[in-house]
């Protein structure tokens, strides 16, 4: 077979270092979960600490998936822009859910 | 002619063309479900009794470590193919299927629980909640002929069907219950029409699992028959699997929030 590849990705040729960093990821992936679920049962005084708390755990999770295993933190240029741009309006729709969470019109019947 | 920049950088964006353009899609996914994130946060906070437990925590925690498990498979798979693996390459991408489908079975099994769940209100003012066993042949809720059976409970008030997660909520007894006709005013399973968390829940898990489908079915051709590139274009192929990764990866992403949002909050 002519598999003598030269590697043109933006990354060098894995080594067992790299693999053991991807079953690193894994693992904590595996407890984030775990750590998720048992956070979920703990009343930490009100629903909103515990949703603050969950999402946390997500927000590193997530962290890992894109940072690792998607390799987001050695990406060229050009990608830091697009997700910078995309983190730029998906933040901006988050504050306006944000701001219009309490924005009722005024003829709302509420119960 | 072939098509440029498949396999080397373009020399203005630094990436092969494949890698700039999943980027530039996941970048569109993210706002796709951001927005879907962001109606589940108003339909929220707009309720007056938001729904907990309703759905089974250990049922979603196991796929969210099969979810996992197939995104460390998916990026073990392209390691392989960089170190000139391919039969390495075949059994960690095997994996990622099983994975794949063993998520759409346990979300097709917790879907089915869903639509063999039935809320019924009775003429005399209380609720019965539980799971379909059986109608008689003569059924017909029009004509109020014949029974239904299920297996659950009946409650005064349809609040208490809301929040399963209190403490009373967990000793519930469950029994076989046989209902006429004649004293059901309305029944409904927990279908999407159920009520707004019903309706969020299918819609975010239902465009998921979509994009599961879609995954498997682009790994399921890399695996399969698309394999045969890695004998005549290997590095073409190594950035195929990478792609097709990162949407993998992008796909567990999702779950990731998911999972808490749904399940456990």
């Amino acid at each position: 077979m002519n598999n003598s590849m030269t590697m043109n990705s933006g990354h060098s040729p894995e080594s067992a270092h790299s693999v053991r960093g991807y079953l690193f990821v894994y693992f904590a992936l595996l407890a984030g979960t775990g750590l998720t679920v048992w956070a979920s049962f703990i009343p930490f005084g009100s629903r909103e600490i515990n949703i603050a708390v969950a999402l946390l755990i997500a927000g590193v999770k997530a962290f890992l998936v894109a940072g690792y295993f998607m390799h987001l933190i050695s990406e060229r240029k050009m990608i830091y822009n697009v997700m910078g741009f995309t983190a730029f309006f998906f933040i901006s729709l988050m504050f306006l859910t944000l701001y219009a969470m309490h924005d009722f019109p005024p003829t709302t019947v509420t119960h | 002619m072939d098509i440029p920049y498949t396999v080397h950088p373009r020399p203005d964006t630094g990436v092969y063309n494949a890698k700039m353009g999943i980027w530039l899609f996941l970048a569109s996914e993210v706002m796709l479900f951001g927005g879907l994130f962001s109606a589940y946060v108003l339909l929220r906070v707009g309720a007056d009794e938001w729904p907990h437990g309703w759905l089974n925590i250990p049922l979603g925690t196991a796929n969210t470590f099969v979810l996992i498990t197939s995104s460390i498979t998916t990026v073990l798979a392209w390691v392989s193919l960089k170190n000139n693996q391919f039969s390495r390459f075949k059994l960690f991408h095997a994996i990622t299927l099983a994975c794949a489908l063993t998520f759409l079975g346990i979300k097709s099994f917790e879907y089915h629980d869903k639509f063999t769940h039935y809320e019924i209100t009775l003429a005399n003012g209380k609720f019965a909640d539980g799971h379909l066993i059986g109608k008689s042949r003569d059924f017909d809720l029009e004509k109020k002929t014949g029974s239904v059976t299920i297996h659950g409970y009946e409650v005064a008030q349809e609040v208490e069907l809301i929040d399963l997660q209190r403490p009373e909520a967990r000793h519930i007894q469950r029994e076989e219950i046989t209902i006429p006709a004649a004293e059901i005013k309305r029944m409904g399973n927990y279908g999407p029409w159920h009520n707004t968390y019903t309706a969020i829940y299918f819609t975010l898990t239902g465009l998921h699992a979509l994009h599961v489908i879609g995954g498997a079915l682009v790994i399921g051709f890399l695996w399969g028959p698309g394999s045969r590139m890695w004998k005549t274009d290997p590095e073409r192929f190594t950035n195929r699997v990478e792609v097709s990764g990162l949407f993998w990866h992008f796909v567990d992403l999702i779950w990731i929030f998911l999972f808490p949002v749904l399940y456990l909050l």
